[in-house]
């Protein structure tokens, strides 16, 4: 655009004019892009969900809402909790081996995916599209179920089966286990979902 | 062809020089502009400080968009929440505080630029031919402007917002026979509302913004067609200005660089203001954000003193000071001046008949209906009367520095009536204040209105053909 | 165009200083600073005990404590009032309708009334800092009480066991023409738990918290502030010399 070449004091402010600029512009969209994340509001509605678990009897669920999802909380019988390692080879992911970080946490990598045994904390959402899977606790042959079902969940929209610890068997739609949400005992029968010990 | 020849480069062009021609070839429209409107727009070279207010005004308009989407990310245009959804932003949001004092700073900031910015065209004679229709788009501007700033303010529900849009939205209630229905369908309800919360939202937010950008667009062709004035009020374009061998006028300079690089200074120093405001005066006073707006609109409840946002008072001044009495005085204005028109004028005979006959029905009006309606009118007219500006002005010379030494008071006195006008806008009223506003409402009209006349008395000093200019 | 600019300041000058008076005694100042930690944790503290159950100060989190310098701990033992979670907003433990009709309408939230009283007077914490310390027992009034910086108040004095019962004395003086009641000072009637000096106090750190809780990120906006004008200001240095660099050219 100028035929003759720059002079030295020109291109000295210019340089100068440039790098304050751009730390200038880099200051000013720091705050503006920072108002995207989770506001005060949203952490809070985010916050963990206390629950008492007192009342709970051995075969029963509960489920308590916590960041918008279902999540279940199953006394699991002793007869339902034996039957979990004869399970293992009719399973996708037996040991939860499967993206390890988002759905089980290091407390729950075990055969019963729990802390407690009997007690298991799962999301109830379908890893396959999103749909809350169904009880199917009662144990035997049922329709879209094997003769030899031991108990578990059925997802209603495409068909995919878990057994009592959240696992999805094999051919199957879905491709992993049910999420196990981060957790921690207050005390014996108070559980906080959402938080545990290393948060 | 439906376009242009392509332009080639030789083989051994560099890559940059290669890319800028691929989009040539293919946008010459948008390098044509660049050079039209900025490497080869010849502007003035003894621009002064007055000369920044108008790219200060198009960065004003840049900051209030910007902060505006961020804004309206989190902002509620319900009546039950949008109180709340403000304090959420100040508190919950990361740096939310920052935006939204960014924003109110801004709205201020936006209608101080453009006073000082539509002063400078008083002063330098920059509404005059040719350049009538930069002016008028930019009344146009100056109105819009004001309508998005009045409906801007609603948005927070504070105890301001809601009395204010009540009160001007009754304003309207006060034009004859249709008044209170538009009214009702300004609203969407009998009283201000959720309904009239939300439709000034959409005006605010997308409408009205639509509009202003239209027109600065309008406003900023329409200059460069006909080329940028200067404080001399010497055209350096015209058929008799100098022009270098490349026929560039010798008192123009290329407005990219040197006007850029100028500007960069005058925004560096616009931000160190506005930013010593938005982070250590943001209320400033309670004019920028007013204290009883951090109380939610209650539409039970007025508050003591409602009085609009400061750039709003000079025209509230002059609504409040039509009152019945003034209107007597408003009368004679309109008898004398229709009578000086019959007598002195120059004019055929009919046209004195018919301008006669005006008056006479302006009169009977002006007896009878209330004189509510008539502070309306005072108000809108003193707004509207700007556009008229160019053919009021008949002064031989364009530019305050060479009009007779006494026009110079005259506009400080203009001045200083105007801020008059603004300071008892937001005092409560009271007698002296009536008395005070009606005088300067008739001298703000006057100065207007007998600009014709007053224009060409005394004698003017010759006017230089070349710009003043010396080296920095 | 120097001309213009004079006649402004001295216009300027002449018009400002008209005050208009509000119903009310004058405001005294409010002593304390919101950047003083220990008077605004005094604040908090007295703010929860009890403004807490009749106002609300709903747009406040819990949480944001943490920056005036209590751990979420310490605000979970000590603070949490109305809900279990220290993420929660400050709700009051009233319900609405029973305020109503106790008090014939809902007591204001509280969250930013230190910015919304600011006016002539001063600002909004030098008239809650008189208000608090200026209620008198009225027996003419449904609640019992009256006060002097908001003359005909519905609001009980809530205070009054730390500051006791005053009665305002009046001097009669005659102003144009007519009598008028001239406050005077107070008469201790019965004492409360706290001096006046420490009453005082009380209120100068709950009017504090109550000035700190209408923006809670005015201490960071002023940090931030100071770092922006000194980039700005070199960054200003930086402009001038780029402008003169190209304006030399220009003859």
């Amino acid at each position: 655009m100028s035929e003759t070449p720059i002079d030295s004091s020109k291109r000295t402010w210019l340089i100068a004019s440039g790098c304050a600029g751009a730390v200038g512009g880099v200051a000013t969209a720091v705050p503006f892009v920072s108002t995207f994340q989770p506001s005060e509001r949203a952490k809070a509605a985010g916050a963990a969900v206390e629950v008492d678990i007192s009342a709970l009897k051995p075969g029963e669920k509960i489920t308590v809402e916590w960041r918008g999802k279902p999540v279940w909380i199953v006394k699991r019988t002793p007869e339902q909790l034996a039957a979990l390692p004869s399970l293992d080879s009719q399973l996708a992911d037996p040991k939860s081996e499967r993206k390890p970080g988002e759905l089980t946490p290091e407390y729950a990598r075990n055969e019963a995916r729990s802390i407690k045994p009997e007690i298991l904390v799962a999301v109830g959402i379908c890893p396959h599209l999103g749909c809350s899977p169904s009880d199917k606790f009662q144990t035997g042959a049922q329709t879209s179920l094997p003769d030899d079902w031991k108990g578990g969940f059925l997802c209603p929209c495409h068909g995919s089966t878990f057994d009592m610890a959240g696992r999805v068997f094999k051919n199957k739609p879905a491709p992993d286990n049910l999420e196990v949400p981060p957790h921690m005992y207050l005390t014996e029968t108070k559980l906080l979902i959402g938080e545990d010990k290393k948060a | 062809m439906a376009y242009r020849e392509f332009k080639e480069l030789s083989p051994n062009a560099s890559t940059g020089a290669k890319v800028t021609n691929w989009f040539e070839n293919r946008f010459p429209t948008a390098f044509d502009a660049y050079r039209v409107h900025m490497s080869e727009y010849y502007a003035p070279k003894n621009f002064n400080f007055w000369y920044i207010f108008g790219s200060l005004a198009l960065l004003v308009l840049v900051i209030q968009i910007v902060t505006g989407i961020f804004l309206v990310m989190h902002y509620k245009p319900d009546a039950a929440k949008a109180f709340e959804s403000v304090e959420y932003i100040m508190r919950d949001v990361p740096w939310g505080w920052l935006i939204r004092y960014m924003h109110s700073t801004g709205a201020s900031a936006f209608f101080v630029v453009v006073y000082l910015h539509m002063f400078r065209g008083l002063l330098y004679g920059s509404y005059r031919k040719p350049r009538e229709l930069v002016w008028i788009f930019g009344c146009a501007i100056f109105l819009a402007l004001m309508a998005e700033a009045f409906m801007g303010y609603l948005l927070p529900w504070g105890q301001m917002s809601y009395w204010g849009a009540q009160v001007i939205v009754n304003l309207f209630a006060a034009i004859p026979f249709v008044g209170p229905d538009l009214a009702l369908l300004i609203r969407g309800d009998y009283v201000v509302g959720d309904a009239t919360l939300n439709r000034f939202f959409s005006f605010h937010v997308i409408a009205v913004p639509l509009v202003l950008l239209g027109l600065v667009v309008a406003h900023l062709l329409a200059l460069h067609d006909v080329g940028s004035n200067n404080p001399d009020g010497v055209e350096i374009k015209g058929p008799n200005a100098p022009k270098d061998d490349k026929g560039h006028p010798l008192d123009g300079i290329p407005f990219h660089p040197y006007y850029t690089v100028h500007d960069i200074f005058g925004v560096c120093v616009f931000l160190f203001i506005f930013s010593a405001v938005v982070f250590f005066a943001p209320e400033f006073g309670g004019y920028f954000l007013e204290y009883n707006n951090f109380i939610p609109a209650d539409p039970l409840k007025t508050p003591a003193h409602i009085a609009p946002v400061w750039y709003f008072t000079p025209f509230y001044s002059m609504l409040r000071a039509v009152t019945s009495e003034m209107m007597y005085a408003l009368i004679a204005c309109v008898v004398l001046a229709a009578g000086f028109g019959v007598v002195k004028g120059r004019l055929p005979m009919f046209i004195k008949v018919a301008l006669a006959g005006a008056a006479a029905v302006a009169v009977v009006l002006m007896l009878s209906i209330d004189a509510k309606f008539w502070g309306v009118v005072v108000m809108g007219g003193a707004v509207i009367i700007l556009f008229f500006l160019p053919w009021l002005d008949m002064s031989p010379v364009k530019s305050i520095r060479y009009r007779p030494s006494w026009h110079k008071y005259l506009y400080g006195i203009f001045v200083v009536n105007f801020v008059i006008l603004a300071y008892l806008g937001v005092q409560p009223p009271s007698p002296i204040g009536e008395r005070v506003s009606q005088v300067g409402t008739l001298f703000y009209f006057g100065f207007f209105l007998l600009m014709p006349w007053w224009s060409r008395l005394g004698e003017p000093k010759p006017v230089p053909d070349r710009v003043t200019f010396s080296a920095h | 165009m120097k001309k213009i600019i004079l006649t402004l300041i001295v216009a300027l000058g002449i018009v400002s200083g008209v005050q208009a008076a509000e119903g009310g005694i004058a405001w005294d100042k409010a002593p304390g600073k919101v950047t003083d930690t220990a008077s605004l944790q005094n604040g908090a503290k007295l703010f929860v005990n009890y403004c807490l159950s009749c106002h609300s100060a709903s747009f406040m989190r819990y949480n944001r404590l943490t920056d005036i310098g209590l751990t979420e701990q310490q605000i979970k033992d000590n603070l949490l009032f109305t809900t279990d979670k220290v993420g929660e907003t400050m709700k009051a433990a009233i319900d609405p309708r029973q305020a109503k009709e106790w008090f014939g309408g809902n007591p204001p939230d509280l969250t930013v009334i230190a910015r919304s009283r600011a006016g002539h007077g001063g600002t909004g914490s030098d008239y809650l800092y008189t208000f608090l310390r200026t209620f008198y027992r009225d027996d003419t009034k449904a609640t019992g009480w009256n006060n002097l910086a908001f003359p005909s108040i519905g609001m009980p004095h809530a205070l009054w066991q730390l500051q006791g019962d005053r009665r305002p004395l009046f001097e009669e003086h005659e102003s144009h023409g007519h009598k008028i009641q001239v406050f005077k000072g107070w008469e201790q009637v019965s004492a409360g738990t706290m001096t006046p000096l420490q009453y005082d106090q009380a209120v100068g750190d709950l009017v504090n918290y109550l000035q700190w809780m209408g923006e809670p990120a005015q201490n960071t906006r002023v940090r931030v502030g100071v770092w922006v004008l000194m980039f700005l200001g070199i960054f200003t240095v930086i402009a001038w010399r780029l402008n003169a660099a190209f304006w030399k050219d220009v003859k």
